[in-house]
């Protein structure tokens, strides 16, 4: 399987990004597009913290979306003029009835970084938050979200500068894969504010305690988001990432790159 | 999908009107189960009216006990401080039931109105008696590992799957019902859910149109001894094979009130009836838990592969009780049973 799509057309801008990070791998990066072998290059050679903003330099690079035509209005059975936010910007459109949140979302608006996992509830991929909730946007349908405030993945930088969250799970290697990433870190982001907000859960020592915030153990943060599935297994790592936001210190980082391989 | 008109309810009465004027119209809450049901065929409404904004999301002091409000979220009900205080109990339960995201969605009332999880009745290929009446029950001589093994009839051996309700029947909730032209009623939480019996098309006693606006909780003094025990294949984000509701009321080390029930052993949370009876007056012992237990279990009837459901259900009736003796707390309760094991 291919692991990176091609480079689309570089900008001169964006080439002189690239040429300065990793001058060397240039010639190939443009004959044969990016692997995961420039990413993980790119990563050692910037740094956890250099890199956020240079990362997603890359990632708009990588991701440019197509600008969606306008639409003249669009007449269906069943169809709901439906009006609400997305990662802050207005949007008006005729959905169908039956139209989830999270089609919405990837096929109308473009934001394909909310996953469709299992579509069924079961896997958590799908996670966005919803006026300042965490909801699965898979069983969530669009006609519900009127006047609503959506926050997928793509709204939780600002400009350059990645969300906290999402430079933890890079430092932390939170994945594998990738495809659970944007529902773990939307998960784990409204995780932060049920945290300060001093929610309970199932392994919560005893409901009866009332505080201000809490602090979450391992077993805290497993159980908190025991609804996001990750089949690679990049668990640990998670808990790392998560518990690094949420506490007041580094965690260190459990792996490096072998000698000899970059 | 099958094509469906939404409408979203901001009056009370219309709604009640339009959904009991018409078989095929279903009130929409959080859609955490009914959305999915639709994706799988197995439901499929002509009109959702969604009662999510109508105001009945509040959690409110009534008589001695509280009132918690239909369209309140699972999440929020179990993070309220009154219920957290007075209703530890239910709020466990809460929180042992499905992810963070769906307990943010899912609605009390439809919570009480979640369909079983019985594989045979998402499965539209398969005969069920609940999905298509009259086609027969695919589980009674199929893989009936999770069903029940209390009052099934041969039609149905599904079980309930809501954790939040086999809290509510240990704690003697009612439940508050609007019907047409401002009719109102209060079902008992032990007369709202049915038996399948010949009708397990009907999951419980609510009549077409029927909206539940509150569960109301009586007062009690359980909150310093109770318990949620879930017992499932992994340790987070499963139905329960057998989950146990437990509370009491002890002076001295005697008991003087206890409440137990039990989830995923029927097709409606299950009132140990008689383990109550036979603890009441007994000294709180491990040795009377486990006797109180075995008087309940002696009345099961297991399906061909959940037979282990009875030593199951036992041993995690013995432990809840256990657990709420211990002041209900987590990691006391966890600990113990490690050390003991």
């Amino acid at each position: 399987m291919e692991e990176q799509p091609k480079l689309p057309d570089l900008s001169e801008a964006e080439r002189n990004a690239l040429e300065e990070l990793m001058p060397d791998e240039m010639n190939e990066i443009i004959t044969s597009g990016i692997k995961r072998r420039h990413f993980l290059k790119l990563f050692a050679v910037t740094g956890a913290s250099v890199l956020a903003a240079h990362l997603l330099g890359i990632e708009q690079l990588m991701a440019r979306s197509v600008p969606i035509e306008q639409q003249g209005p669009v007449i269906i059975e069943n169809g709901i003029n439906l009006s609400f936010q997305v990662n802050g910007s207005s949007q008006q459109l005729t959905v169908d009835s039956r139209m989830t949140l999270l089609d919405t979302l990837r096929e109308r608006l473009n934001l394909t970084g909310s996953k469709k996992g299992c579509d069924h509830g079961q896997c958590g991929a799908c996670t966005v938050i919803v006026d300042d909730k965490r909801v699965l946007s898979c069983l969530t349908l669009a006609a519900t979200c009127e006047d609503k405030k959506v926050t997928t993945i793509e709204g939780l930088a600002t400009g350059n500068e990645l969300h906290p969250m999402q430079t933890s799970f890079i430092k932390h290697d939170g994945f594998q894969c990738g495809y659970c990433t944007p529902g773990q870190i939307c998960s784990a982001v409204a995780l932060m504010d049920e945290a300060k907000n001093g929610e309970a859960s199932y392994v919560t020592a005893n409901v009866r305690n009332k505080s201000r915030s809490v602090k979450l153990s391992n077993e805290e943060i497993r159980e908190r988001m025991s609804g996001n599935i990750c089949r690679c297994g990049a668990y640990p790592n998670i808990v790392d990432a998560i518990r690094e936001v949420h506490g007041d210190k580094a965690v260190a980082q459990v792996w490096q790159f072998a000698d000899g391989t970059i | 999908m099958r094509p469906f008109k939404y409408s979203n309810a901001s009056d009370p009465a219309a709604a009640i009107s339009t959904v009991s004027a018409n078989l095929t119209a279903k009130y929409l809450g959080g859609g955490t189960n009914l959305i999915d049901l639709m994706k799988e065929d197995v439901m499929h409404p002509s009109d959702l009216v969604d009662v999510t904004r109508l105001k009945f999301a509040k959690i409110e002091k009534k008589g001695n006990g509280v009132s918690i409000g239909a369209t309140a979220t699972n999440a929020f009900t179990a993070n309220d401080e009154i219920i957290r205080e007075n209703y530890p109990l239910l709020s466990m339960a809460i929180l042992a039931g499905a992810s963070a995201q769906i307990r943010n969605m899912a609605t009390n009332g439809g919570n009480l109105n979640q369909r079983t999880r019985c594989t045979y009745f998402y499965d539209v290929n398969m005969p069920c008696n609940k999905r298509e009446p009259g086609t027969g029950c695919g589980a009674l001589h199929g893989l009936n590992k999770n069903h029940a093994i209390f009052g099934w009839s041969e039609k149905c051996v599904a079980t309930y799957p809501s954790d939040m309700a086999v809290a509510l029947a240990a704690l003697d909730a009612v439940v508050q019902v609007e019907g047409l032209n401002n009719t109102r009623r209060s079902i008992p939480f032990a007369d709202f859910h049915r038996l399948p019996g010949d009708h397990p098309e009907k999951d419980n006693n609510l009549k077409q149109g029927e909206f539940i606006t509150a569960i109301d909780l009586p007062a009690n003094r359980f909150a310093e001894k109770s318990y949620y025990l879930k017992i499932r294949e992994r340790s987070s984000y499963a139905f329960a094979l057998v989950s146990v509701a437990a509370a009491l009321v002890t002076e001295g080390n005697t008991i003087k009130e206890v409440r137990i029930a039990l989830g995923g052993v029927a097709h409606k949370p299950w009132r140990a009836t008689f383990a109550e009876q036979w603890l009441t007056g007994k000294q709180a012992t491990e040795a009377n838990f486990k006797a109180a237990a075995a008087a309940e279990l002696k009345n099961a009837r297991p399906l061909s592969h959940n037979k282990y459901k009875i030593s199951l259900a036992a041993k995690a009736i013995t432990r809840a009780l256990e657990g709420a003796m211990q002041g209900g707390v987590y990691g006391a309760m966890e600990a113990d049973s490690t050390s003991k094991n």
